[in-house]
């Protein structure tokens, strides 16, 4: 089977024709980089996705601090991460690359803050 | 009245970058005045990542963008004032502006770099029937109520406009618990990165409807519904084709302007496309020692292209300062041919021994085309491109040696070829 997919791994966009057969990649085209490469394979067995949310901060200058998955988690589990993620809360101060939660969900990724707080 | 060598106009990426090659270039008294009340800029409230991947070579989130470049600010020594809003600038580069704690002060400049940034169309410049009702804003104030702020503006959501701020607002939105009913987009294609449409509304099955426009807003304290339709060749709403759309929330995606009301007052010519200033290979403007750089110049779509942009304004400063710009000028223009919409710089001074990066846009998409660049009817370049679309900027070199080979009469231009 193909698939065309535009490659979400930088903001060039690329057109990537992926080649597979159930979940063997027989061949990645149209990529500009490695990066695409590995988004194209990912995407085909088991999409995933970096999260960009904010976290609720007690006692801070902003009552949220910006905070993003440190690598991506599985599309599927977006909506799981996002409710763990806004049952949460963190004194201040933050500081940028602080973890504020852990492995969220069993995924092995942290929700880590992008900003001071 | 204080002195400094360099006042920077606006502390978010351009301005810092400016500031901090001055520094470099070493350039001494340098000030940057923000009207906000930290520096970052537009970046503080872009929380979403993709930003820093051609100048860093890693994905950062805007705030994470700025910080790097806050950190060295902070630990040079450029003086920052915050809080602080630009009033005027004169014709002898006196810098007027007002704080709480100074009041109004007057800086004598030897140089000035315009970094003010741009800002969203609003409403006003739509047209579209309807009340006053709450609940109608630019997706960008709604960016910040969501990732500043902390709270939602609203549950039920109609986007005009698919630039990427509408994109990205799209997805922040549904993640956090709202219902993107619909994105509109006058224009036949989208404005934004085509990554954005991806993970931000196919990701999540939020519609994207191109050649449609909201034409009323329903509702009186409170947004109750739009009603949308078709637009047919010249962007003119076709009857027939209405459909109410209830939601509590229309947010505008609808375009940025470089903010330049300061560049105005000072006569600096403004280019009619980018509706930012006239400058040269270095940034500088019409106006002798005043620089420009970032969105007040023309609207980037990455950060990246800002910092770029910004550093070779900071060394054109520096070297305006410290004496060290080639005697004599001699300016071609660069034309704009086929399908191209804009170049920056709109002129390049042909005794600048390096090369010069021409950045432009191109009117509407191109699949397999090929961008041309022709010098006194010499096909200089013919690089074949996959994609070319409005909403990417793209860009071309023009070596030294070519510019050296160059005289008064020469001519330079780029196009499309389909």
């Amino acid at each position: 089977m193909k698939k065309e997919l535009t490659c979400v791994a930088c903001p060039l966009g690329c057109q990537i024709t992926v080649e597979y057969n159930g979940e063997e990649v027989i061949s990645v085209t149209g990529n500009t980089c490695k990066r695409g490469d590995a988004y194209a394979r990912t995407e085909i067995v088991n999409p995933t996705r970096s999260l960009t949310t904010t976290v609720k901060v007690d006692g801070g200058v902003h009552p949220v601090v910006p905070a993003k998955s440190s690598k991506p988690v599985p599309k599927s589990m977006m909506f799981d991460c996002m409710k763990v993620i806004n049952a949460a809360s963190v004194t201040a101060p933050v500081t940028i690359g602080q973890v504020l939660i852990p492995d969220i969900l069993g995924t092995g990724a942290d929700i880590v803050a992008t900003n001071n707080d | 009245m204080i002195n400094y060598d360099l006042v920077v106009v606006g502390g978010g990426p351009a301005g810092m970058a400016a500031a901090l090659k001055a520094k470099e270039e070493g350039v001494e008294k340098i000030i940057i005045l923000e009207r906000a009340e930290t520096l970052g800029g537009i970046l503080e409230q872009c929380i979403h990542t993709g930003f820093g991947l051609h100048y860093f070579g890693e994905e950062l989130s805007g705030p994470e963008y700025a910080e790097k470049f806050i950190v060295q600010v902070e630990a040079s020594d450029i003086d920052v004032k915050c809080d602080t809003m630009v009033l005027d600038i004169s014709d002898d580069n006196v810098v007027t502006a007002v704080n709480k704690t100074d009041g109004l002060v007057k800086i004598q400049a030897k140089a000035i770099v315009l970094a003010m940034g741009c800002r969203e169309r609003p409403r006003g410049a739509l047209e579209m029937a309807g009340t006053r009702a709450s609940g109608i804003m630019t997706a960008g104030t709604a960016q910040k109520y969501v990732n500043l702020d902390g709270y939602m503006p609203g549950k039920k959501v109609v986007i005009l406009g698919s630039g990427d701020i509408g994109l990205i607002m799209a997805r922040r939105m549904t993640l956090e618990g709202a219902e993107v009913k619909v994105v509109c987009e006058i224009m036949p294609y989208s404005g934004g990165l085509t990554r954005n449409i991806v993970q931000c509304l196919d990701d999540f099955g939020i519609p994207l409807r191109l050649s449609t426009t909201v034409i009323k807003t329903h509702g009186r304290e409170r947004l109750e519904g739009v009603t949308i339709a078709k637009v047919d060749d010249r962007l003119q709403p076709i009857p027939g084709t209405e459909e109410y759309i209830e939601c509590d929330t229309l947010m505008l995606s609808v375009g940025l302007i470089p903010e330049n009301e300061l560049t105005k007052n000072v006569g600096i010519p403004l280019d009619r496309v980018t509706n930012g200033a006239v400058v040269d290979e270095m940034r500088q403007t019409g106006h002798k020692g005043i620089f420009a750089c970032g969105n007040v110049l023309h609207v980037h779509d990455l950060v990246d292209y800002v910092t770029l942009e910004a550093q070779l304004a900071g060394k054109g400063a520096a070297d305006y300062i410290l004496g060290r710009t080639p005697g004599e000028a001699i300016y071609v223009a660069p034309q704009t041919g086929n399908g191209v919409r804009y170049i920056v710089p709109q002129k390049i001074n042909i005794k600048n021994p390096n090369d010069v990066k021409l950045y432009f846009r191109v009117g509407k998409i191109y699949k397999n085309a090929r961008v041309v660049v022709e010098c006194d009817g010499n096909v200089l370049s013919s690089k074949k491109k996959v994609k070319l679309a409005p909403g990417e900027m793209e860009n071309v070199v023009i070596s030294a040696d070519v510019l050296a080979s160059m005289n008064d009469n020469s001519t330079l231009s780029v196009r499309v070829e389909e």
